[in-house]
């Protein structure tokens, strides 16, 4: 691409190369800023659909319009910033939220070579990135001083510290099975199988920590309305509660990806629809998780605090490092480990 | 066995997977959502609305200021005074309901030897300003001829039932 811009815009290679990533960095982030805004309205959608309601109708055809009409509302909004806040903290923690969200897509697949960084860590690179998310969360509690965003903080950060050991077993166990951190190995690796099959109790835990790790329902709790008013947002306003709910829309997003990625064989092709392009599977796959993503909402009520962490650390913990060292005893028993 | 049991029914997350199913299954049930401003649901006769003084058909008011609905009003919303017309009969020269006191309980309308105060089907008339709500004689008045046909229908419905 940058060869290409180099020689038809007349352009010095570096300047060229420079473009293209610019350019690369849009085609990935317009559509998920659009994703997002689609799926606050499919959310709303799902959820009216589960409770008998309609939803969004009004704002253009069938509600369609209606993310964007409540974008541009808390875009036109004053920003509140109480008294007591420690003003540069309390600005940069939704940005933080935000950026972690969005630069961890850097290394998603969307095809074969379709990845704007075909880094050899990826994984870890995806697994550092969700956990510096963590960081936006406890700032936003720790310099809005109220107390309830500095509970909603605590126990977010708690939460997604607790999720993110067994998250860790779950994708060693992946790693076991393919031999690579590079996230198109892991997708190229399940050609003739996807993971969600033989690794099916992993896919089932990587999927509800995934839940715990983005704040969703039924592990809601940092922002339980009922007892923490809005947890770690409940100070901010306009524009900064957006990038928060755009952060958080986002990373939702990027864990469906992410296990998509992992479990659900990328952008291969479907059984039996192996006419769809790549890049496409990748997209309804990730459609898919985020509809069981609210669908799951629909239909839990939240966890208590101490139950959320028995789950965490009595069951999924030593469930999924059960399952790695069965897995590894499997791959090396029957020699199967890849080379 | 109880153990092993509740254990099965954990691991493999059967009552979840119940749950799931009936939330998936109500997606696709009707919707019982009215839309409201351009669909309405159908009122009782007996629903209780905005007020409205009824006359006879000869054009004259039904009111004759016995002042029963002043009296039993449990909100204090109504003021009524009343002295004798030219042709001698008794009539009320003033007939106020504050409407933001009003608790719209019906007891006025059940109070009333001639029906002549009766609660109408109008649910629709919120205010920009508080004043408008207090509501006179003039404007009950009007509200009875323009809900005339509705609220005689009405009555005639409710009277097999009392």
């Amino acid at each position: 691409m940058a060869d290409f811009l180099a020689l038809h815009l007349g352009l010095p290679l570096a300047g060229a190369t420079l473009l293209a990533i610019i350019l690369k960095i849009l085609v990935i982030t317009v559509p998920l800023l659009i994703a997002m805004a689609m799926m606050t309205y499919m959310e709303r959608k799902v959820l009216a659909a589960i409770q008998l309601r309609q939803g969004p109708i009004l704002v253009g055809p069938f509600g369609l319009l209606q993310p964007f009409a409540d974008g541009l509302k808390l875009l036109t909004k004053e920003t509140i910033i109480p008294a007591g806040a420690n003003r540069a903290v309390f600005l940069i923690a939704p940005m933080l939220t935000f950026i972690m969200a969005l630069i961890a897509w850097a290394v998603i697949p969307f095809g074969e070579g379709l990845v704007l960084s075909d880094l050899n860590v990826g994984v870890l690179y995806l697994f550092a990135i969700s956990s510096l998310g963590v960081y936006g969360i406890i700032m936003s509690g720790w310099a809005s001083n109220s107390k309830y965003a500095f509970l909603g903080g605590l126990r977010s950060a708690a939460q997604m510290v607790s999720y993110e050991v067994s998250i860790g077993f779950v994708i060693i166990t992946v790693l076991l099975c393919v031999g690579s951190l590079n996230l198109s190995d892991i997708v190229r690796a399940q050609s003739h199988v996807w993971f969600c099959i033989p690794l099916f109790p992993m896919f089932v835990v990587f999927f509800i920590s995934a839940l715990a790790e983005t704040n969703r329902a039924p592990f809601d709790l940092p922002e339980g309305e009922s007892e923490l008013v809005g947890g770690f947002h409940t100070e901010y306003s306009a524009m900064t509660f957006a990038l928060f709910f755009l952060g958080e829309y986002i990373s939702m997003l990027l864990m469906s990806g992410m296990t998509s990625v992992l479990f659900l064989g990328g952008w291969q092709p479907f059984p039996f629809l192996g006419f769809i392009p790549g890049p496409l599977n990748l997209i309804i796959k990730i459609l898919l998780l985020m509809f069981v993503f609210i669908w799951v909402r629909g239909t839990l009520p939240r966890y208590r605090y101490d139950q959320l962490m028995r789950l965490g650390w009595k069951v999924f913990l030593p469930f999924s490092l059960i399952w790695v060292i069965l897995t590894a005893g499997f791959l090396v028993y029957f020699d199967k480990l890849p080379h | 066995m109880a153990w092993l049991d509740r254990t099965a029914r954990g691991l493999f997350m059967t009552e979840l997977v119940k749950g799931f199913a009936l939330t998936f299954s109500y997606m696709f049930k009707p919707r019982v959502t009215i839309n409201y401003p351009y669909e309405r649901s159908p009122l009782s006769p007996r629903f209780r609305g905005e007020h409205a003084l009824r006359r006879y058909p000869n054009g004259e008011e039904r009111c004759i200021a016995c002042k029963l609905c002043e009296a039993v009003c449990p909100a204090l919303a109504i003021t009524i005074e009343a002295e004798p017309r030219e042709d001698g009969s008794r009539r009320t020269t003033r007939y106020d309901i504050d409407m933001t006191k009003c608790i719209y309980c019906g007891l006025c309308q059940e109070a009333c030897p001639v029906d002549a105060i009766v609660e109408g089907p109008n649910l629709e008339f919120a205010t920009e300003t508080r004043e408008e709500l207090f509501y006179n004689k003039e404007k009950l008045l009007a509200n009875g001829d323009r809900w005339e046909p509705l609220l005689a229908a009405n009555i005639a419905a409710d009277a097999p039932y009392r």
